[in-house]
């Protein structure tokens, strides 16, 4: 009975962590860049002395869906999409190497281009620098230029921006929310990665999927809640027993 | 009790947020010199609540970890400072800014704030104000008793004196452009003001360092894509539907847990 009731519990702790990983994919369904989390529940079996009986249902968020979200116009000179694999690369609060895949991108006031959380945007030259009076123009390649707004034609070169691709199972989410390679160092960059200024990437994440997931989340935790009051019928019928003498 | 009902909170949140900047943008679609915002959202703090291979109990391991984000947050509303259309009105004292300029106004607390707005009238001295009162930078001051006010494409301000035939030059309208206008703090009225993000504004004649010409008899009309805002409109209340969903699934399973 003690086991029926412990393993129930533990299965209903995990549906609901299920729960609460569907509820951030569904706030997220509009961030841009953002990446589904992916979900599975994992039997952690009991080992030990005795007959191995029993297995605990334990929920793991086994990494991220890297399908390429929608491609949506913005007419905005400072957003960039990535077309297919590939990652931005900017300096996270410490100033290390970190990964994105939201390109909407700004200046701060020194003309440097950072991201909206003022992560500065790494370039294959070091920082990209945006010149006073330029607009700024993304190459597919990700080849940075600034365009004089005057009549001056001299088109300014100000390198490239540093694009990645890190295979499926190499890069990790950080808890700040920026990818990181999984061995720490920083990755070479990837020419064949290709961009598209004035685009925007929507978020990943799969409405109709994650409703589902939801549901079946639900239900499952309500059968997990009928094991728990059957486990207390079963006690109090044994319980009854024992009241008889 | 259940960070799912939170982490759909935050998604609620964000999409009001974002049904705010859309309502504010469909407000001004007939705003002269408005220049359109977005929300930009980011994802929350991650938890990492178990590191994969850690014990769960004395005898059992977790083959992979356990990490759950919290929600999502708006980190910024980006403005879109793109050129709206120059609508033509006549009216001898609309000007345009044709570029990426700003027209420079004398605040009363006489510091400078910065418009796109190029509505200009004249005040009872004589100056030239915007539809507010606040004297436009110059300042340029019309005389009693002239005809036929001219704005040139570089912001020269001349006008015939009655009597004379050569038109007199009154002063000049400076424009002032910036590094990273998208920072600039917005005032209302219209009016914008420099920041640490945007950068010190740099002053220039008009038709220099790409802060563009200006137009006399136009007005620059708001940037405003009215069915980009709709589709976005449609997505927001979509958006938060699918959360309020989370909210209702997330509360039905702790009623389900409470009547056990």
């Amino acid at each position: 009975m003690d086991k029926l009731i412990f393993l129930a519990a533990q299965a209903a702790k995990g549906t609901m962590s299920r729960q609460e990983n569907i509820a951030n994919n569904l706030a997220n369904v509009n961030t841009p860049g953002f990446r589904q989390q992916l979900m599975a529940f994992q039997s952690a079996p009991v080992t030990g002395e005795g007959s191995g009986s029993r297995s605990f249902a334990v929920e793991t968020s086994v990494g991220f869906d890297t399908t390429p979200g929608q491609i949506q116009s913005t007419g905005r000179e400072m957003d960039v999409a990535i077309q297919g694999e590939g990652w931005f690369a900017v300096n996270d609060a410490k100033g290390n190497e970190a990964y994105t895949r939201n390109g909407s991108f700004q200046l701060d006031g020194t003309g440097n281009l950072v991201t909206q959380e003022g992560y500065s945007v790494i370039g294959t030259n070091g920082p990209i620098n945006v010149p006073p009076d330029h607009r700024l123009s993304f190459e597919g390649d990700g080849s940075v230029s600034a365009i004089p707004l005057g009549g001056d034609t001299n088109v300014v070169q100000l390198g490239r921006l540093k694009l990645v691709n890190i295979p499926q199972g190499e890069i990790n989410r950080g808890d700040d929310g920026l990818f990181r390679a999984a061995n720490g160092d920083p990755a070479e960059a990837d020419l064949n990665v290709r961009v598209a200024g004035g685009f925007i990437e929507s978020s990943n994440v799969n409405a109709v999927d994650m409703m589902v997931q939801m549901i079946t989340a639900a239900r499952q935790y309500e059968t997990q809640m009928k094991m728990i009051s059957t486990a207390k019928e079963n006690g109090q019928a044994a319980n009854s027993l024992f009241g008889m003498n | 009790m259940m960070r799912s009902l939170w982490i759909a909170k935050t998604g609620l949140d964000a999409q009001q947020t974002q049904l705010d900047v859309i309502s504010n943008n469909l407000a001004n679609t007939a705003t002269n010199g408005f220049k359109r915002s977005r929300a930009v959202f980011e994802d929350l703090l991650y938890q990492t609540l178990r590191q994969p291979g850690a014990q769960t109990t004395e005898q059992t391991q977790v083959p992979s970890g356990l990490q759950i984000g919290t929600g999502v947050k708006p980190v910024s509303t980006v403005r879109n400072f793109s050129q709206g259309n120059l609508q033509q009105t006549g009216n001898t004292l609309d000007v345009a800014i044709n570029g990426q300029g700003f027209f420079q106004v004398q605040m009363p607390d006489g510091t400078t704030s910065y418009t796109r707005d190029g509505s200009i009238q004249i005040d009872a001295n004589g100056t030239l104000v915007t539809s507010n009162g606040y004297p436009v930078l110059g300042p340029v001051t019309i005389p009693q008793g002239v005809q036929d006010i001219s704005i040139s494409q570089d912001g020269v301000v001349s006008a015939v004196v009655q009597g004379q035939v050569q038109p007199q030059e009154l002063g000049q309208i400076q424009l002032a452009s910036f590094v990273n206008p998208a920072g600039l703090f917005s005032m209302g009225q219209n009016l914008y003001q420099e920041t640490a993000a945007s950068g010190a504004p740099t002053q220039a004649v008009a038709g220099t360092n790409g802060v563009g010409f200006v137009s006399q008899g136009f007005v620059e009309t708001s940037n405003v894509n009215v069915v980009e805002e709709l589709v976005g409109l449609i997505q927001a209340q979509r958006a938060y539907e699918i959360n309020s969903k989370a909210i209702t699934t997330s509360d039905q399973m702790l009623q389900r847990l409470s009547q056990l």
